[in-house]
């Protein structure tokens, strides 16, 4: 039997998901010996070679890059699953929302205390990015299969989630291992 | 003792005194029926209706509804458990709930609720409503996070007995809204009341968020309601 395989990615998020993931410890022993990695900032594998299994998502969508890597990554994951609370709601970045884009800009580029006035303009280069109007989960962009959350959630919960989904048992919650913060 | 009012909770048997509600004559048979916008010592309102349970085919606010005798009370069943479920995950999408940055993390009565359902992801989606945060001298005003169970409306006054806090406009528009002189003039004693009332992170006195540790939190171990569960 093939071993499953695992994808990655991180996309409005701060990396502080794939750093709880690692925090797994000597698990992480387990985990090689039970699944293999193929895209993602672990392996430093830039692009799919092979389907995968599970896909694990942290970080929301702000920008168009995040929507089309999401998107490659549904396309490319039998199970997808958003890893923490920018995945599950914008989180932190998702403050924003309130905001008008315009009003964020201007504060970044153009009211700034440490911008030049004669120099004051919103980048605007077709290699950046384009922003989105707001901050999304990514269940509002594709269908996401299952929720972790937590700011980060903790290694215990994903790995109790990945062994589970691992071994095809249903997965045993208890009441510490879910957290928002 | 015949006048004693029976009932049942989801098959359990109780006592209740005449005048009890359905929440007071549970928790006193040491059965949790959860709560948010009811408080310890304040005249209940009924307005959250996480407390909501099912007698007879109808719905009813356990923390405003009398209980009579012979009641049959369902409580955690199914239906009933997912009806708060989604009353919760209305609240959570319905304002700004970032609990990563929120000073009452840990300590906050819906997060706690959340906790105790497993609530993984809303089912609604985030509305991310404009609200403004409002400061006085001692403490903020988050509305981005109110969930407009006016407890402080309730439960914070002034020594002669004036409202502090009231309620301002309707329906999407309601908001708590401060008397910002009385405000001012509250003592650190209230400010720290107004706070331990509010059952998110809305009432924030200044200069005292995060002071317990991430693991000595109110909700961090324990689920809430589990002190009434445990009682008995």
């Amino acid at each position: 039997m093939t071993k499953p395989v695992i994808a990655t990615a991180s996309l409005a998020g701060c990396f502080g998901c794939h750093m709880s993931f690692l925090d797994i410890d000597e698990k992480i022993l387990n985990l090689i010996e039970l699944v293999e990695f193929d895209k993602s900032p672990i392996d430093d594998i830039k692009s799919f070679t092979r389907p995968v299994d599970i896909g694990l998502i942290e970080g929301g969508c702000c920008n168009a890059e995040n929507v089309e890597v999401l998107g490659y990554f549904r396309k490319n994951c039998r199970i997808l699953i958003s890893v923490g609370e920018c995945a599950i709601m914008g989180g932190l970045p998702a403050m924003r929302n309130t905001i008008p884009l315009k009003e964020c800009l201007e504060e970044a580029y153009i009211k700034s205390l440490t911008v030049a006035p004669e120099d004051a303009f919103i980048p605007n280069d077709e290699e950046l990015p384009l922003l989105l109007d707001r901050v999304y989960p990514c269940h509002e962009i594709v269908k996401i299969d299952y929720f972790l959350p937590g700011c980060p959630p903790s290694a215990d919960l994903i790995w109790e989630a990945l062994s589970a989904l691992i071994q095809g048992r249903p997965i045993k919650l208890d009441y510490q291992l879910i957290k928002y913060d | 003792m015949s006048d004693k009012i029976k009932f049942t909770v989801d098959g359990q048997e109780g006592l209740a005194e005449p005048g009890q509600t359905i929440y007071e004559a549970a928790k006193a048979n040491g059965i949790y029926i959860p709560v948010l916008c009811h408080f310890e010592g304040l005249k209940p309102v009924g307005s959250c209706r996480i407390c909501s349970v099912k007698s007879n085919g109808r719905w009813m606010a356990s923390c405003t509804q009398p209980v009579t005798q012979g009641m049959i009370i369902e409580n955690m069943t199914p239906e009933v458990e997912e009806y708060r479920k989604a009353l919760i995950e209305m609240l959570f999408v319905e304002g700004n709930h970032f609990c990563p940055a929120c000073e009452k993390s840990g300590n906050c009565e819906l997060q706690a609720l959340a906790y105790r359902y497993q609530i993984m992801v809303p089912r609604f989606p985030y509305l991310f409503p404009k609200r403004e945060i409002e400061a006085f001298p001692k403490f903020l005003l988050e509305h981005n996070r109110c969930v407009q169970c006016q407890r402080c409306v309730r439960g914070v006054q002034t020594e002669d007995g004036q409202k502090i806090f009231a309620l301002h406009e309707r329906s999407n528009n309601l908001r708590i809204n401060v008397d910002r002189q009385l405000a001012t003039e509250m003592s650190n004693e209230q400010v720290q009341q107004a706070m331990d009332i509010c059952p998110v992170g809305a009432i924030l006195k200044k200069e005292a968020g995060f002071r317990i540790p991430i693991g000595k939190r109110k909700f961090d171990y324990r689920p809430i309601g589990s002190e009434i569960e445990e009682k008995e």
